[in-house]
């Protein structure tokens, strides 16, 4: 049965194979003309019948730090993969700024297009110099036979100079990403995707495992982003989003529970129910 | 002043690309101008072994290319081995002429026995050098794409990965079993006389082989070397090492393995080209599951992720192979097994990864 399924949903007759779509062209300004930058709505995720997200709605506007908070499992995590295309929902819509729907897009254009995210779990290329981890993550053309002949220019140069010193990691240039300490890697992965140029940055659980110093370095990094870029921050330490948060949603099974200021968001009702009922 | 370079950087690969320009040197001297009386003298049938070592050591190293640097474990390498080997066995199968056994100026001699009456349409063009070169390149090369295509835009990986390249490389064995293929069935190709119009048995063309051999490896090994300290490389490599993480910094996974796999399979098909003249024979039989597991173990012996590695891996495995086959033939495979488990158990980075230690330990 579960076969048939499977094959059911790769012919299903509303959508193409991800191979055969149209490319999709971004266009340098991104129109996001209405305030928001990313857009889900009605989004919903089953795995084999369990609903990880259930007609999730969300709005991102241009240039805000947002921090997502929620119980483990609410589907923060989830919601990540559907915007930068590693899971497709069953249904719903995403765009990126007016016109991009991310739902045809493949994890690669998505991130070309400005969308970066950090995982859960620090990933690093851990057998590469911190330097070449920046590198290789430079906004750049990315196509196979333009990567054989590739030199780093001196602005490039510049540009990977400055992002290690925004993230602290001058000294360690030249040491292996799988050196570095837990805390380091996080800052890294961060730098990485500034690398992108990206619009959007998707941060998930940034200050897991850092110490208190740690923890409010990276706060500052994260605010001092806001702005240029739109960001995105999960996050289980309350202390944390407390110290960077201006709009807090929470998410439980799911779906939006609460949206606001932190401490709205701490007084709502159903809030204090879902956190304390646990 | 470049060689002084490469040394400083690539100490191994400067070693090998050393010892091929001395056996480029002392092979034909020790072949054909020390009178055969004498001690030094090396034999014809040494100088052929030896060549076909270097075709091993090309094939290991295309293997270290994509398994090494991208985590590819292909257990397949041994069908664009063949395959390379294959277009190479038709020319020179066509540059028989009339001279088979059977006297048939227009079809080799097993389409006589067969009672074919004309050459099938895939034997066009294979009278002429260029096209059988050509398609030394192509065969393998489209096939990998073909294969690559598909199981790398699904996401195979890992086990099911080299699961499918065995299947591949069985699956082709059986055809070209077939005597209906038209490659001659079981015995496959042989009985060659010349190439290019030299004598085949001539000792000038064995060593003119082994020099080929020799230049081509060197080459390869340059090309492959540029591949990885560039750009690409790292890309690769990263990809090995965190496939999301390359995919979400906005490479196409999919793209980059596939070129190296086809690259990969290009150059194991090369190898067999070369292989074939000097061993004089190609049959289905390169294209058993075997032979492809035994090259991976080549390259864990040598050490992957080195590409020299790999090469000494083949040529010190191969020479053993030799040796043993002849002494105690019955061991061979048990020894190969009680090798590999070692080197998996105790040396998980090859004799190379080895050596480096000891230099690290000295310093
Ligand atoms: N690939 C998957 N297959 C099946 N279930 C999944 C899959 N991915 C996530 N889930 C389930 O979906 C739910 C939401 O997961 P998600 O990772 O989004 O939670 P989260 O909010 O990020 O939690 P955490 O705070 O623990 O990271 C969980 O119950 C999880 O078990
Ligand atoms: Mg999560």
């Amino acid at each position: 049965m579960k076969v048939l399924d499977r094959t059911r949903e790769v012919m299903r007759r509303d959508r193409v194979f991800d191979f055969m779509m149209p490319k999709v062209v971004f266009s340098p300004d991104l129109d996001t003309r209405h305030g928001p930058i990313l857009y889900l709505e009605g989004v919903t995720v089953s795995f084999d019948g369990f609903k990880a997200l259930n007609d999730l709605t969300l709005y991102i506007n241009n240039g805000e730090l947002r921090c997502v908070i929620g119980a483990n499992g609410a589907g923060k995590t989830t919601m990540m993969d559907v915007i930068t295309g590693k899971t497709r929902p069953d249904a719903g819509s995403v765009y990126f700024g007016q016109k991009i729907d991310l739902l045809r897009m493949s994890e690669t254009d998505i991130a070309q297009g400005g969308i970066g995210r950090k995982f859960q779990k620090p990933t690093v290329f851990e057998f590469h110099t911190v330097y070449e981890n920046l590198e290789l993550s430079m906004a750049a053309n990315k196509q196979v036979w333009h990567t054989l002949f590739a030199r780093l220019n001196g602005e490039q140069r510049d540009r990977i100079d400055r992002i290690l010193e925004l993230v602290g990691l001058v000294e360690e240039r030249h040491r292996l990403a799988g050196v570095l300490s837990h805390g380091q890697k996080q800052w890294l992965e961060i730098g990485m995707l500034l690398m992108q140029n990206p619009r959007v940055l998707l941060v998930d659980e940034p200050v897991a495992g850092m110490t208190v110093q740690e923890t409010e370095r990276t706060a500052e990094l994260l605010t001092s982003l806001a702005g240029e870029h739109s960001v995105v921050v999960v996050e289980h330490d309350m202390e944390f989003v407390r110290s960077i948060a201006r709009t807090v949603t929470v998410l439980h099974e799911g779906s939006v529970l609460a949206e606001g200021s932190m401490d709205e968001v701490q007084n709502d009702p159903r809030v204090i129910e879902v956190y304390l009922g646990e | 002043m470049l060689l002084a370079k490469l040394y400083q950087q690539d100490r191994g690969g400067s070693f090998l690309l050393m010892a091929l320009l001395l056996a480029a040197v002392l092979v034909p001297v020790l072949n054909l101008w020390v009178p055969e009386s004498s001690p030094l003298h090396l034999s014809t049938y040494t100088v052929t072994l030896l060549g076909k070592y270097l075709c091993y050591a090309l094939l290991a190293m295309a293997l270290d290319l994509v398994w090494g640097y991208c985590g590819i474990l292909s257990l397949g390498h041994g069908a664009f081995f063949a395959l390379g080997g294959y277009a190479m066995g038709m020319y020179l199968m066509r540059a028989i002429g009339d001279r088979g056994v059977y006297g048939n100026p227009e079809l080799p001699d097993f389409m006589v026995f067969l009672s074919w009456q004309e050459v099938p349409w895939y034997w066009n063009g294979f009278d002429m050098f260029w096209f059988a070169l050509l398609m030394v390149v192509l065969a393998p090369g489209i096939l990998a794409f073909v294969f690559g295509w598909f199981a790398f835009r699904a996401r195979v990986t890992g086990v099911y990965l080299s699961i499918m390249t065995q299947a591949l490389t069985f699956a082709l064995m059986l055809a070209f079993f077939r005597n209906e293929m038209g490659f001659g069935g079981n015995n496959g190709l042989t009985d060659f006389k010349d190439i290019l119009g030299f004598d085949l048995q001539a000792d000038s063309t064995r060593i003119g082989l082994f020099l080929v051999s020799v230049l081509v490896l060197a080459l390869a090994y340059l090309a492959c070397r540029y591949i990885i300290n560039s750009k690409l490389g790292r890309v690769v490599v990263a990809i090995r090492d965190a496939e999301d993480r390359a995919r979400f910094v906005g490479y196409k996974v999919e793209s980059f393995k596939l070129w190296l796999f086809v690259f990969s399979a290009v150059l194991a098909g090369i190898a067999g080209a070369l292989y074939v003249p000097q061993v004089g024979i190609i049959n289905p039989g390169e294209f058993a599951p075997l032979n492809s597991i035994e090259m991976v173990i080549w390259v864990a012996v040598g050490g992957r992720g080195t590409l020299y590695g790999a090469a000494a891996g083949a040529l010190l495995v191969n020479y053993g192979k030799t040796y043993f086959t002849a002494a105690f033939p019955e061991i061979w495979l048990f020894a190969l097994g009680a090798l590999f488990v070692l080197v998996t158990v105790f040396l998980p980075r090859g004799i190379i990864g080895l050596m480096r230690r000891g230099k690290d330990r000295q310093s």
